[in-house]
């Protein structure tokens, strides 16, 4: 199964998303240079963290503009799995695939950690055979991870059980303790409406060896290779 | 405003010259290698290029005196950007340390951000990836009621309206700084994952701001800084070229004034998207066997590159600064040769290869542009529009500056012999040792710097397997499948009080520190922080420090690679505190053996390897004197009595490599679950810090005055209640070649019985415990609740720098 890890100027965890994802079996990640126009090849996209463009003028404010955008909006609308981590989540919400903003962290400074997120979702087409309230353990790394979204999207997140992950403590409570970076609701995840869009703050992609302090990354990569199976399958 | 342009160069006048930094023989020694008077550019040129930031003119003589061969060494100190090292299977790695202090001093973020982006240059520049950064920093106090010298007020604990200034002004720039480095690092994706950080009274103004970069090469991929084949293009890649940076070579050359403010034009403004996209372009460029030469403009910028990759490579260069791409209309060539812009190249391709280059830099949107050629005449030669604007041998200008070597005088100050004064306020003190412990684990040079790793991106590139916050980083190398352990280290105040014995204990604890991670030590990088060379003291304690360090790692086997020397670090309240920062690298074979200083189950046993005492003599212990002088320089007497006296503690480089080898012996057999150094606060701050494991407190029960077979650590303490001093000396003392490791207690006698062999001095201290820290020391029983402690240790640094800008309210993960 192909992964596509879309590489623009600026990325720097593109190097971690194919060697995360080429860790494990049966998956495999090519990088796709920003200038590419097409990703008709690949099962899935994942957009990476880092600072396309240097983050100026506001973190993805400038990468929604490159040429492969294009073809990452259509090919999300028409039903494709895309995965934006950290950065990669940034630019989707600049480009409108998912609604709300990341705003500077509460602390006003950059923060580096290693969070605990508890799954708020069991079954998303991210979170395939996590129950609800499982916790994973993943790196953070961002000066912009302040999830913001107004009432009314709020509301719609929480009605439509699109709140993918939350900050939560050790013990698995959603408190204000366990929140790095100030996102509303500790809010670390959330997914569009029809669920094949996922951003996440935190690093799947450098939570894919225990040697590092955690492995729980590769349950998100291969939630996605289950659930392209199974849809491979229901089309077959 | 606009800035008028001189229509004509400046004449040539003493004064001018002098203006530049050189000396009248300078100038003479010009004249006769032009065989005429320079011009104002190549005035210009030359008092960059013979500056000490450039020439190394007053160290060079000293610097040879460091080992520099080795059977590992690939590229040799001084030979190019940075020292190439062998790790086996056809991989190497290039690493280097380098200073921004000068910079720092008066704009710190900048001036932090812009020395990380050129020690990542120097790596890239070999044909290496950056793996990670370390960095090395000194600052001035940041706790109120800390005093520098006649500002101590009489009033204790109350800061003068002046010292709160100065307080803040150091808390200003030390946040600066920290947010400087992380700016850079964590945008170009190169992981902060070590170092280490000093406070003391004598960097205030001056703080001393050293960066190390390793990357990683195959041996066919190095890359070499010179200037090959007569007629290959000479292409200028990067950023635009502005007016930042002028002369700041120079500028780093002079000592801080009131009036350097006024130098903020030299500090060069960063950006690291820039050179990200110049790191991956260059990286994918010399993959294709384009290049002949590649060299990066750092200090000195267009003018350093020509001249060095042509005095190099035994050629001349030709470039035409109407070429270059520029930022602003109107520079003059003295302006486009001195300025110091960030994120440039020069880059020598093969001829007929013109095509690559240019597809490369366009894919990766970077600028170029094809400035000159190589020629045969070995002069670097300028023009500008057709005309010459400067025409200089290359060789004498990029290696011939004069070298000096600076009478050296020992300071006439007594520093050593205060052992009454240690005796009585240690008797005097008020403070308990249970109030001691917890004021040194609080001291911002001891405390947890979490409040600054945690704004460096430590995990990007996925390799960091040992954290910040142990004694060294661990960083595995997926696509060489090679573990790499790397620290920095220097105790700035041995080092005032006998730069010798400090510089060799720098280099012996940076060993201990990668012994102590499970590895073996295999180079290493330093980066000497001194004050003016021309003030015979100052040249004194350098060439103390380079000797004793030079020996230091010829005892290890580690040569020195390369590195930076950084003189004039001195501000009107006086000269920094000398400051050889040792950066080394070792190797550890497989991971298991990867060790960390924190302690993993309860239960386990503590063993001391190296005596209680350090390496002394039986006599001495008998001497009451001798127990005070064991506090020297230690960092008791710094933090709570306010003394910066007695002479370091020593090291005797023979005993260290004994310890050293034995506890790489017992981490080998798999029997150490944790290592740690003891360094400043002593035994008893590498206790609590091995207490202080990230993912789970522990406690311990330790009795320094054992009686069951094994020798307690000293043996005056095994009855009766000691003095107050006694406890400090056995707590506190700062003494060498000390590592506490934690056994399993199925393991201990096979890990006694190997120290037995290897005739190695150890000491059974006790147990790792719960939630409690006890230590017995005679009669005295010591008890410290473990949260209290690692409260204090893990909070202090925030709580002083966020105290006053009231975001302690905020809860920060």
């Amino acid at each position: 199964m192909n992964f596509a890890v879309i590489q623009f100027p600026g990325s720097n965890c593109d190097q971690d998303c194919v060697a995360g994802i080429n860790s494990i079996d049966g998956l495999h990640a090519d990088y796709v240079w920003h200038k590419e126009t097409s990703l008709r090849d690949y099962d899935a996209i994942v957009l990476p963290g880092g600072f396309a463009y240097g983050d100026y003028l506001r973190c993805g404010a400038i990468a929604r503009f490159s040429p492969i955008m294009e073809a990452v909006i259509n090919e999300a609308r028409s039903g494709k799995l895309v995965l934006g981590t950290c950065n990669g989540f940034q630019v989707l919400c600049e480009a409108g695939l998912l609604p709300g903003a990341l705003v500077r962290n509460r602390s006003l400074r950059f923060i580096c950690d290693l969070v605990t997120l508890r799954v708020e979702v069991q079954d998303s087409a991210f979170t395939h055979g996590l129950a609800e309230g499982t916790l994973l353990r993943m790196p953070i790394a961002h000066g912009e991870g302040c999830y913001f979204a107004d009432d009314k999207t709020l509301r719609e997140l929480n009605d439509e059980r699109r709140v993918i992950m939350r900050y939560a403590n050790d013990c698995g409570e959603v408190v204000a303790e366990a929140n790095p970076n100030g996102s509303i609701e500790n809010i670390a995840g959330i997914c569009n409406r029809e669920g094949n869009v996922f951003g996440l703050m935190p690093h799947p992609d450098r939570a894919c060896d225990v040697r590092l302090g955690s492995a729980d990354g590769v349950k998100i990569f291969e939630s996605m290779m289950q659930t392209i199976l199974a849809r491979h399958a229901r089309a077959a | 405003m606009t800035r008028a342009e001189p229509t004509t160069d400046p004449k040539i006048t003493p004064e001018l010259v002098a203006k530049h930094g050189l000396t009248p023989q300078e100038f003479e020694r010009i004249k006769k290698i032009l065989g005429r008077e320079p011009n104002f550019t190549e005035l210009g040129i030359f008092s960059v290029m013979w500056s000490e930031h450039c020439s190394y003119k007053n160290s060079r003589l000293e610097l040879k005196k460091f080992p520099t061969t080795g059977q590992n060494i690939l590229v040799k100190a001084g030979e190019e950007n940075a020292g190439v090292v062998d790790i086996g299977d056809g991989w190497a790695i290039a690493f280097k340390m380098e200073s921004h202090n000068h910079p720092s001093a008066i704009e710190p973020f900048q001036g932090a951000a812009t020395g990380v982006g050129g020690i990542i240059r120097d790596i890239f520049t070999m044909g290496a990836r950056p793996e990670f950064c370390l960095n090395s920093l000194r600052f001035g106090p940041i706790e109120a009621g800390s005093a520098r010298g006649a500002d101590r007020t009489p009033q204790r604990g109350i800061p003068t309206e002046h010292r709160q200034k100065q307080i803040a002004a150091n808390r200003r720039l030390f946040a600066g700084v920290v947010s400087g480095i992380a700016h850079y690092g964590n945008c170009i994706g190169i992981p902060t994952i070590g170092g280490e950080i000093y406070f003391d009274e004598s960097f205030e103004g001056n703080p001393l701001v050293n960066v190390f970069c390793l990357g990683v090469l195959r041996h066919d991929q190095l890359a070499r800084g010179a200037a090959r084949g007569v007629g290959n293009p000479v292409f200028y890649v990067g950023a635009e070229t502005g007016r930042d940076g002028l002369a700041g070579a120079a500028f780093a050359s002079r000592e801080l004034t009131e009036e350097s403010k006024e130098d903020r034009p030299a500090v060069q403004v960063g950006d690291p998207f820039k050179e990200k996209l110049l790191l991956e372009a260059c990286l994918e460029l010399l993959a294709s066997d384009a290049v002949a030469g590649i060299q990066d403009m750092g200090a000195a910028g267009l003018t350093c590159s020509t001249c060095e990759t042509a005095s190099r490579g035994g050629s001349g260069i030709e470039i035409d600064l109407a070429k270059v791409p520029k930022r602003e209309p109107g520079m003059t060539p003295y302006e486009i040769l001195l300025s110091e812009s960030q994120e440039r190249m020069l880059i020598i391709a093969k001829r007929g290869k013109e095509k690559i280059v240019r597809e490369i830099f366009d894919k990766w949107d970077v600028p170029w542009a094809e400035i000159g050629r190589v020629t045969d005449d070995g002069m670097m030669r300028v023009r500008n529009n057709g005309s010459v604007a400067a025409e200089i041998p290359a060789k004498p200008l990029a290696d011939e500056a004069p070298l000096y070597s600076r009478e050296a005088k020992r300071p006439t100050a007594d520093y050593a012999d205060k052992t009454d004064l240690i005796q009585k306020l240690s008797a005097s003190s008020a403070k308990s040792a249970v109030e001691i412990l917890r004021q040194l684990l609080r001291d911002p040079t001891i405390a947890s710097k979490n409040w600054v790793y945690r704004q460096y991106d430590h995990t990007v590139r996925t390799g960091t397997i040992v954290k910040p916050g142990s004694d060294a980083a661990v960083f595995h190398i997926k696509y060489a499948n090679k573990i790499l352990a790397a620290t920095s280290d220097c105790n700035s105040l041995y080092c005032s009080l006998d730069p010798r014995e400090g510089a060799k204990i720098a280099v012996a604890e940076a060993a201990r520190n990668l012994t102590c991670s499970g590895a073996n030590p295999l180079a290493v990088t330093d980066n000497l922080n001194f004050g003016n060379p021309y003030k015979p003291e100052n040249f004194w304690q350098l060439r103390e420090a380079v000797e004793g360090a030079a020996e230091a790692c010829r005892a290890f086997g580690t040569p020195v690679t390369g590195g930076n020397v950084s003189l004039y670090n001195e501000s009107p309240a006086g000269v920094v505190d000398p400051t050889p920062t040792i950066g080394m690298v070792g190797l550890i074979e497989k991971e298991e053996l990867v060790t960390t200083q924190w302690f993993q189950n309860e239960g386990d046993e503590i063993v001391l390897v190296g005596s209680g005492m350090g390496f002394q003599p039986m006599s001495h212990r008998q001497d009451a004197d001798a127990t005070a002088m064991m506090l020297g320089g230690s960092r008791y007497l710094k933090v709570c009595h306010g003394l910066k006296i007695g002479p370091p503690p020593r090291v005797d480089l023979e005993h260290e490599i004994k310890i050293q080898h034995a506890v790489r012996d017992l981490i080998r057999n798999g029997w150490v679950k944790s290592a740690h150094d003891c360094s400043e606060g002593g035994l008893a701050v590498a206790i609590a810090e091995s207490c202080f494991n990230p993912n789970e407190r522990f406690g311990a029960h330790v009795d320094l005055s054992r009686s069951d077979g094994f020798p307690a650590v000293m043996d005056e303490l095994t009855a009766g209640k000691p003095s107050l001093l006694d406890v400090c000396v056995a707590l506190f003392n700062e003494s060498q070649s000390r590592i506490v490791i934690s056994v399993a207690p199925e393991n201990l006698d096979n890990a006694i019985a190997l120290l037995k062999d290897a005739a190695v001095p150890f000491h059974h201290l006790g147990k790792v415990g719960a939630d409690k820290l006890e230590i017995k020391v005679g009669d005295e029983k010591l008890s410290w609740p473990i949260a209290d402690l690692y409260d204090d240790w893990w909070n202090s640094i925030r709580r002083l720098v966020e105290s006053d800008s009231g975001a302690e309210g905020i809860p920060s993960l």
